[in-house]
């Protein structure tokens, strides 16, 4: 008893902010908190949505204002048409991301199919899935195909 | 009838979040349907014009679907947002003062997106 009373206990304190950048995580764990990240900037991002929704679909003038904010972008070009683009690559990226992922979780919710190799691995293929979906959508956004 | 409120209420135990968490569930199989459902349209048939995405909108049924979409999504982003505020927001204060910007932030967001569909 008195020995263990000597040997140092293992602390586990709660990760600073600091911290984050030297914590390594585990793809299932890169997931989880994109899962976040991506649900919070469309949180954020929900007026720009609703926005693109009222000028595409009331009617065929508020279309082309649409359409052209893309490529003209507005205000006389003060904001230009890439910053747009740019804007809806993110948005087409936590799309995809929060959709992948949050199919992820229904199956696991589902299966009850939690082991940690199953994790790992749909969380890589979630991964993979997302940014793959990205690059692609954001090069045809861009024209480059 | 045991008092479940004031000094009394029993805040441990199961069952704690399991109704927020099961329609955070139900609403997100909902909204994945409905992208489905809206990708197909989109995809299918002629290049996408005004005309067409319009038409899209322009079936009672997809209005209604959207409709219910827009309300799921309301209250899905409302149970994850909160989670956020209360996993890292600590001060009762500051959360609570996030906890209202959500909900104006989700409700307006609502109303508009609602309003767009009425008028269509």
């Amino acid at each position: 008893m008195a020995d263990n009373a000597k040997t140092p206990r293992p602390v586990f304190r709660n990760i600073h902010v600091t911290d984050i950048v030297s914590y390594r995580l585990p793809p299932a764990g890169i997931v989880s908190i994109l899962h976040r990240i991506s649900g919070a900037v469309l949180f954020l991002l929900m007026p720009f949505i609703i926005w693109m929704f009222d000028t595409s679909v009331t009617t065929e003038i508020s279309y082309d204002e649409f359409t052209s904010v893309f490529t003209a972008g507005c205000a006389d070009g003060l904001i230009p048409g890439w910053f747009f683009k740019l804007i809806a690559l993110g948005l087409i990226w936590a799309y995809l991301q929060h959709f992948i992922a949050g199919v992820r979780h229904l199956i696991m919710d589902a299966t009850h199919r939690v082991t940690k190799e199953q994790g790992h691995s749909t969380a890589v293929i979630t991964l993979a899935l997302s940014v793959g979906l990205t690059v692609v959508l954001g090069a045809k956004l861009f024209g480059l195909f | 009838m045991s008092q479940n409120y004031g000094t009394k209420r029993i805040v441990t135990g199961a069952h704690y979040g399991l109704r927020d968490w099961l329609a955070q569930r139900i609403t997100a199989v909902l909204m994945a349907l409905y992208t489905v459902v809206l990708l197909f349209q989109v995809i299918v048939g002629e290049p996408l014009s005004y005309y067409k995405w319009a038409g899209i909108f322009s079936h009672q049924w997809m209005k209604t679907l959207t409709f219910v979409v827009i309300v799921a999504l309301l209250y899905h982003a409302w149970v994850g947002v909160r989670d956020i505020w209360m996993d890292y927001v600590k001060p009762v204060g500051v959360r609570l003062a996030l906890q209202v910007f959500t909900i104006v932030w989700l409700v307006g967001c609502a109303g508009w997106a609602i309003q767009v569909l009425w008028r269509l």
